[in-house]
């Protein structure tokens, strides 16, 4: 049987995924079974078409709508000439292969809005298995035995805060999933939820079973407008299908569950102030003890974990905790199972990989992502987010694994993974991530509130030129106080920017501030233009492009720049035709 | 406030919600989703019809970046402004965005046609630099191809007029 699957997550749709949809279901005969499916986590070829023909694939990639036809004529004649220039690389398909798929394991080849599909791939088994076979204890030592630690960054054992929400007394207990990915340049959590949003659902409701939860609560970022239709319609499905509700699989355990959107502010991440959130307050953290377990939301005995870790439980309930413990790095306290990672930035390959914990950096960027995209070398990768650091060429073999990522003053995070290459100026970086952590900073402790205002203001008078010799002492200082006087997570990681890139780029902070010159040449303030009289031909089209009049020459003759005239707006650069303008 | 049907959606909201607790925030999210901002009276009406006190609805409302107290242009631009955005060029697509309207983050051209906001991360980095146009996304963004859609979105909307 033939089944054409397209995939359309948010990335594929906005590559034009849906317009390639439309083309072929215009083209193709009747019979050929054409779906939709998730994000196949290749965004670099979207958009992706799967060819199954009884179980064998064919993947074509880059798919424009045009090509509509010469797949209906392939799928026809059986001849591949007519799509040889659309199938997927040897060397891309590799991306995938090198890859170990459990909390992704159904994106990217079932029908998310397919019910029956995601039934068809072991959906709901294991929550069958646990309210039928399994007492909420057992299903609780089997997450122990798994290693399952937190996937939203801090990587706590997720049996551990079950345990301990069980135990706690309180009555109705609540069931939370952090689905407020906030983290920017991560959308492993969204992928999940657009491209498989049962898993989580089942992941969820085996949790809620375990801790004996009445109602599971999915707090969903509102800029993720795709995931919460999906998810919407899953939930709609699967309570209809009895696997919400009222005596789930004929079992005396009940669950209710809904979806609640975020309104936008990156502090709800944190647990305490997402459970404010929910209660329709300002997402201000609160102090901790005491922790949700005992008092959460409503102050009643509530478990949060984030998405992917949810994503996790139903495979491991099928194919035992020892499994997926045999993933990952060494040791009862070696971090087990796989991890997401969302990899961006300059990277040939970028897109979602899945791996098991104790491969290296160095795997995931030049193994699985190709390196650099462009001819620029590698600088670093960032981790984490604004919670995370940048770490350089010399650590790219540090072993994915909660202590060691953390040794490097990194962290694992979420699971963002922006690569960066010599263009990118480090001090840049720390005042890009400052910049957002002072303005999403909720203002309730002065920790958090003024510090990152003053670090902001610091790395602001360095990028501008009026850095000051002591200012790199200063910006250590601030951060340790920081960190130890935050009320919450956000705070007291919010300086990990700043400290990465002092660790290991400290020359590049002190090129700004003493030398005033930025060497990556990104710093507008510090950049110097200048004319290549090799290389210029004297056309003049710098010199009358400049809305300063700060060109100057004879035509024919090279033209020359007054720096001091010059407002650096680039401008003659991108127009120069012979490459003549030099920036530095 | 003053049409009586946005009125009468809004009450349908309000008695929807009214009993269940911590329902202000989906609250101003359809108030919002009816009028496409906030106004004050409409906040003042809700703080009213839900017996929770003005100053803790306007301290709800101005925490989220969500919610708008100013009426947006008829093209809503939601540009990135996330990691892979800042590496991959997000500034410079600001810059073409400002040239090209002349009006900055959070403001609103004087013909009402185009607003502009930065957010933090639209979660699609693989096509970064990013922005949404009226929840429409549109990537690897280049100066040249965001004159492009802002020169197109003005013919759609001459032609319409």
């Amino acid at each position: 049987m033939l089944e054409i699957k397209v995939g359309q997550g948010s990335c594929g749709i906005s590559a034009g995924a849906a317009k390639v949809y439309d083309a072929l279901q215009a083209a193709l005969d009747a019979d050929v079974k054409l779906s939709v499916t998730g994000c196949i986590g290749m965004c670099f070829l979207e958009p992706i078409v799967d060819i199954y023909d009884d179980g064998k694939l064919t993947r074509l990639v880059r798919v424009q709508p045009k090509d509509a036809q010469a797949i209906a004529q392939y799928l026809q004649t059986g001849d591949e000439a007519s799509v040889a220039s659309l199938k997927i690389s040897a060397e891309d398909s590799a991306f995938l292969d090198k890859q170990t798929r459990i909390a992704l394991r159904n994106c990217g080849l079932i029908d998310p809005e397919n019910l029956d599909d995601a039934v068809a791939h072991q959906g709901y088994a294991a929550l069958r298995k646990a309210v039928t076979e399994m007492t909420p204890e057992e299903v609780i030592e089997e997450i122990k035995i798994s290693g399952l630690a937190g996937r939203g960054g801090a990587g706590f054992p997720t049996w551990f805060k079950w345990n301990a929400a069980r135990q706690s007394t309180g009555s109705p207990k609540y069931l939370i999933c952090n689905a407020d990915e906030g983290d920017p340049g991560a959308f492993m959590d969204r992928a999940v939820i657009e491209g498989d949003p049962h898993a989580l659902i089942e992941g969820m409701l085996i949790g809620a079973y375990a801790i004996g939860a009445a109602e599971a609560i999915v707090y969903v970022r509102a800029e993720y407008p795709l995931a919460i239709k999906r998810l919407e319609k899953a939930i709609a499905d699967a309570s209809a299908a009895g696997y919400i509700g009222e005596h789930i699989f004929g079992s005396d355990f009940s669950c209710g569950f809904r979806i609640k959107a975020g309104a936008g502010a990156f502090v709800c991440g944190e647990e305490t102030a997402l459970i404010e959130s929910l209660e329709g307050q300002r997402g201000m953290p609160r102090l901790k003890p005491p922790f949700p377990a005992q008092s959460g939301y409503w102050h009643k005995p509530s478990n949060i974990n984030n998405v992917e870790t949810f994503a996790n439980v139903a495979w491991i309930l099928n194919n035992g905790g020892e499994a997926f413990a045999a993933m990952g790095t060494e040791g009862s306290k070696g971090t087990k199972g796989t991890k997401v990672f969302a990899l961006t930035g300059k990277i040939k390959r970028g897109g979602l990989v899945e791996i098991p914990m104790g491969k290296t950096l160095r795997d995931v960027v030049f193994d699985i992502g190709g390196g650099m995209r462009g001819e620029r070398n590698f600088k670093g990768v960032q981790l984490g987010g604004p919670s995370g650091g940048c770490v350089p060429l010399a650590g790219i073999d540090t072993i994915i694994d909660y202590k060691a990522l953390s040794a490097t003053g990194a962290i694992m995070g979420s699971g963002g993974m922006v690569i960066m290459d010599e263009d990118t100026c480090m001090v840049q970086m720390a005042k890009f991530f400052l910049d957002f952590t002072a303005k999403e900073s909720c203002g309730k402790c002065v920790a958090c509130r003024i510090g990152t205002k003053r670090l902001l203001e610091i790395l602001t008078r360095i990028c501008d030129g009026e850095g000051r010799e002591g200012d790199i002492e200063l910006l250590e200082e601030l951060c340790s106080r920081i960190k130890e006087n935050a009320l919450c997570g956000l705070g007291q990681t919010a300086p990990n920017p700043v400290l990465t890139t002092i660790r290991y780029f400290r020359d590049e902070y002190e090129a700004h501030i003493r030398d005033k010159r930025c060497p990556a040449g990104e710093c507008t303030a510090l950049v110097r233009y200048s004319i290549d009289a090799d290389k210029c031909r004297g056309c003049s089209l710098c010199s009358r492009k400049c809305p300063v009049n700060a060109i100057s020459g004879e035509i024919g003759k090279p033209f020359s720049i007054d720096s001091d005239a010059c407002i650096r707006c680039g401008q003659c650069a991108a127009v120069c035709k012979f490459g003549a303008v030099r920036k530095g | 406030m003053e049409k009586t049907s946005e009125l009468a959606r809004l009450a349908e909201v309000i008695a929807q919600y009214r009993d269940t607790p911590g329902s202000l925030i989906t609250v101003l999210q359809k108030a919002q989703g009816i009028y496409g901002y906030l106004p004050q009276d409409v906040l003042e009406h809700i703080a009213k019809e839900l017996v929770i006190p003005t100053a803790r609805v306007f301290g709800v409302a101005t925490f989220y970046t969500q919610f708008r107290f100013q009426p947006v242009g008829k093209y809503f631009i939601e540009l990135c402004k996330g990691t892979a955005c800042h590496v991959n060029g997000a500034d410079t697509i600001e810059r073409t965005i400002r040239e090209e309207l002349g009006i900055s983050d959070g403001e609103t051209t004087a013909d009402g046609l185009f607003s502009l906001k930065c957010v933090a991360c639209l979660g699609c980095c693989s096509l970064s630099p990013v922005m949404m146009l009226n929840g429409e996304t549109y990537g690897s963004l280049t100066p040249a191809k965001v004159r492009k859609i802002i020169s197109e979105k003005r013919k759609e909307a001459g032609s319409n007029a």
